[in-house]
């Protein structure tokens, strides 16, 4: 039989053996003995969620593409594993080749969310990897990190030797074909990391220095090697056509988050949204053509079977071909047991009738995301909804048998009043009056539903926002019971529905965002007290978090409720996204002046990313 | 048309569920663009039905799935083209079609064979303390009644597994498995046919528990491998019991 890592009788007691066992369909195994790099690419997180991820699979294809790389994968184990591999010293492992972690030339760790940090200490502790890159030797791998948390990358840099700062697609050869190189000719890993440090966008946090003022703001960040660049340019793809797509994803046998195709059909947003780190760090604006999303939909439903395919981008109701694209799934793969799935689209009339087409209007709900409840906040945000879009939309749609909608808010939002607060009420219930005024008793299915949400805004490097001050987890509660408090006071009242987030949590993620180095000893502290699975709120325990900032000595106020000087040394700063500090300050004076910036394609408000000369940049503007 | 697919469960993939497997071949269909027919309504699913779900950590040479189609070429055709787009370690053994008037798989499961050996990291010093050990197993499966306590929702119940273990075997394991199984390190095992399905049904596993139990060792069900090796329906006809791949027949 196969090996495997784990032995029956610890598989047979454990909860979904499969997300440890491998084996699934296109998954790849190699011959070790036939290839030079090893690479372990790990979602730090359980399997159905790492599973789900598009990047990893993009990378995971490129990879092994070259036939002198295995790429593998790796998951965080779950919390009836973790104790086991513990107790019985069994070093964690990859899927394909069962092969312990610590043997592998490579370790790469995606950076989707803050609260996967301990998750990461856990994949570097179980594989016998000494968590601190200054420890590291030949005998362990490169532990690299990359993705979105990797534009702050300060909170976490003890435990990487490297970050790759931008789209994956880029670099990586490069960064291969050097190791190989320095593996041959029998050089140390400090010259490997010295030759990784001049690739553009590798930063080796190792080789910088930082020095702090009395204040406990930054007072410089300096390169101590003379291999390693004063700034890290983010790398990104210039031609989406060009880039590589896994046309054959890995199929788990076990049901995961993302059970369908996914068809990235652009990178980056042109709405500017000024709480948005997606809409900042995926600049321009970068569209796959028509003709290649067709090509790639029929080969990858084909290829995997799956009864699912989904859009994937920030904002689908932006990408130009939209229509034809949406017209052509529709018409090509429903009626043959294929569901065609549109998340993030604008709801006006070809929305909807798109979406009843593909769905069943009875059972689904129509979203919007405000994001803020009266149009004073939403100008400050840069958030172009309008309350009447948000009303004629819901009409229309009532008018076509929706009777159900859901209404994505954030509380904590810089600026942001007690009025602000209630609109998010009174915007829930003029959507209910519309519902009763727009459809007439006789063909009303029921009552109407409007569900609120309010997460808690975390201000994110590189936004405009990363100057402002967060919320205390106490005002952000206070602030979700003044909403549910006018929510009582509705006259529909019983067709309105609340709920907010944790606050707790989302206070932690507030001091990893823009948090220094001087966060990782919080983190190292918080794991070595037991927490893990800190994105999952049945593991997550705030208590063990605060005893950690106390015993390290860490001030939270003084990472979130901070408001930032114009001239403060952000711990990113070091990274060049492309897009201006000026613009993003710019942007700030604008959202506190309640102005509007119109969108990249209304006209250019000078960002700083034309100098890449792809993408949005180089259409025509509609107006000028 | 009705197909019933035989097909194998091997290796690692004892450790996926059920439901993973219907996933699985729900996804193969579509992969091998077989002509599968879909139910009526606004979510239409494949039509499919599974015989007699398999616990997990087994591996097994009798799984079947039925299936209906709008059209087929031929069972070797078919059976080639599911091969091609899946894993060997669900092996497809044969495609036949099956009469229109043909009792689905999963209702139609009366009984099923099972060979038991142990996993290389349990076997014992010497050839001979295996042999004993499944001789002690057959000698257990033969006595007059065999007994053990089966955990209901109301609390506990003693029940006698003897009626439903119809026939069993010790030997040496080769001869027990079919020829084309992948090699296993045990010599020696148990064969036995169990009754299975909606009337009467004994896992193996039970067996296995009352025979560790009565015998008070330190063993665990773990240590040992069980395979299903097929799996029975009653022919109407003779009231005999067949193979339900004998069902149907190649087109």
């Amino acid at each position: 039989m196969k090996k495997l890592a784990l032995s029956d009788e610890i598989l047979l007691k454990i909860d979904k053996p499969a997300r440890y066992t491998g084996g699934e369909i296109n998954s790849v195994m190699k011959d070790p003995a036939k290839v030079a790099i090893r690479f372990a690419m790990c979602f730090p997180d359980v399997y159905e969620i790492g599973m789900s991820h598009l990047g990893i699979q993009i990378l995971y294809d490129m990879f092994n593409r070259r036939e002198d790389v295995w790429c593998e994968r790796v998951y965080s184990p779950w919390t009836d594993l973790d104790p086991i591999l513990r107790e019985r010293k069994i070093p964690l492992f990859a899927l394909e080749s069962q092969d312990p972690v610590r043997d592998f030339d490579f370790l790469g760790i995606t950076l989707q969310y803050e609260m996967c940090y301990t998750n990461i200490l856990q994949i570097l502790d179980l594989s016998g990897i000494p968590l601190h890159a200054a420890d590291r030797t030949w005998a362990d791998p490169i532990v690299i990190g990359g993705g979105p948390c990797a534009y702050n990358p300060e909170p976490i840099a003890p435990f990487f030797d490297l970050f790759y700062i931008g789209e994956g697609e880029v670099v990586y050869d490069e960064l291969l074909d050097r190791y190989k190189e320095i593996k041959k000719q029998n050089k140390s890993r400090l010259e490997f990391l010295e030759a990784a440090a001049q690739i553009p966008g590798i930063y080796v946090p190792g080789f910088y220095e930082v020095t702090y003022r009395e204040d406990g703001t930054i007072r410089a960040m300096t390169p101590v090697n003379p291999h390693a660049p004063a700034r890290v340019a983010r790398q990104l793809v210039t031609d989406m056509d060009g880039a590589c797509y896994p046309e054959k994803p890995v199929i788990p046998y076990i049901r995961t988050t993302q059970d369908r195709v996914v068809l990235e059909i652009m990178r980056g947003c042109i709405r500017g949204c000024r709480f948005c780190q997606a809409g900042m760090i995926y600049r321009p604006v970068r569209e796959r053509s028509v003709d290649e999303l067709k090509a790639l939909a029929k080969s990858m439903l084909l290829a995997t079977g799956h009864e699912e395919i989904s859009l994937s981008s920030l904002s689908s109701s932006d990408y130009t071909g939209l229509e034809e694209l949406v017209r052509f799934l529709i018409e090509e793969f429903e009626g043959r047991g294929v569901n065609v799935s549109l998340p993030s689209l604008r709801i006006d009339a070809f929305s909807l009738d798109v979406m009843s087409r593909v769905q069943d209007v009875k059972k689904s709900s129509l979203t919007f995301a405000p994001e803020a409840g009266s149009q004073r906040l939403r100008n400050v945000i840069n958030k172009g909804l309008t309350e009447e879009d948000i009303l004629k939309g819901s009409a229309e749609a009532f008018c076509g048998g929706w009777n159900r909608v859901k209404l994505y808010f954030m509380l904590g939002l810089p600026t942001e009043t007690d009025e602000d607060i209630e609109g998010i009420a009174l915007l829930s219930e003029k959507v209910a009056e519309t519902y009763y005024d727009t459809v007439p008793k006789e063909e009303r299915h029921g009552k109407v539903q409007v569900t609120a949400s309010t997460s808690f805004f975390v201000p994110k490097p590189f936004t405009p926002f990363q100057w402002a001050r967060m919320c205390s987890s106490e005002e952000f509660l206070e602030k979700a019971a003044l909403v549910n408090h006018k929510m009582r006071e509705m006259l529909n009242r019983k067709s309105l529905r609340y709920n907010w987030h944790e606050a707790e949590l989302t206070v932690l993620e507030g001091v990893f965002a823009r948090g220094d180095r001087r966060v990782a000893a919080v983190i190292e502290e918080a794991y070595r007290r037991g927490a893990l699975y800190d994105a999952w709120s049945e593991s997550f325990r705030n208590e063990i978090w605060m005893d950690a900032f106390a015993a390290c000595g860490v001030d939270i106020a003084f990472y979130t409720q901070r408001e930032r000087s114009r001239d403060e040394i952000f711990p990113w700063d070091f990274i060049d996204i492309g897009v201006s500090r000026e613009f993003l300050y710019r942007e700030w004076e604008k959202a506190l002046r309640e102005e509007v910036t119109p969108n990249c394609r209304e006209q250019c408000s000078g960002c700083g990313v034309r100098r890449y000369d792809c993408g949005v940049c180089l259409e025509e503007r509609s107006a000028r | 048309m009705k197909l019933r697919i035989r097909f194998r469960k091997q290796e690692e993939l004892r450790f996926i569920g059920h439901l993973d497997v219907m996933r699985y071949f729900q996804k193969v269909m579509r992969r091998a663009q077989v002509a599968i027919r879909y139910s009526e309504g606004f979510s239409p699913h494949q039509i499919m039905s599974f015989a007699s779900p398999l616990s997990v950590g087994l591996i097994s040479n009798g799984e079947y799935v039925d299936i209906d189609v709008s059209s087929a070429d031929s069972s070797e055709a078919m059976r080639d083209r599911l091969n091609a787009a899946g894993v060997p370690q669900l092996q497809v053994l044969s495609v036949r079609r099956l009469d229109d008037s043909a009792k689905n798989a999963m209702a139609s499961v009366a009984a099923a064979d099972y060979v038991i050996w142990l996993k290389k990291e349990a076997l014992p010093a010497s050839r001979e303390e295996e042999k004993a050990l499944f001789e002690e197993l057959l000698a257990f499966c033969k006595r007059p009644s065999v007994l053990t306590v089966k955990k209901t929702k109301k609390g506990e119940k003693e029940v006698d597994l003897k009626p439903m273990i119809w026939n069993a075997q010790a030997g040496e394991l080769k001869l027990l498995r079919p020829a084309y199984a992948e090699a296993a390190d045990a010599a020696y095992g148990l064969s036995v046919r169990l009754a299975s399905g909606s009337a009467a049904n004994v896992k193996p596993e039970q067996l296995l528990g009352a025979f560790l139990e009565a015998r008070g060792g330190a063993e665990s069900s773990v240590s040992f491998q069980i395979e299903r090796e097929e799996l029975y329906a009653v022919k109407e006809e003779t009231g005999s019991l067949i193979p339900l791949e004998a069902f149907g027949s190649d087109f």
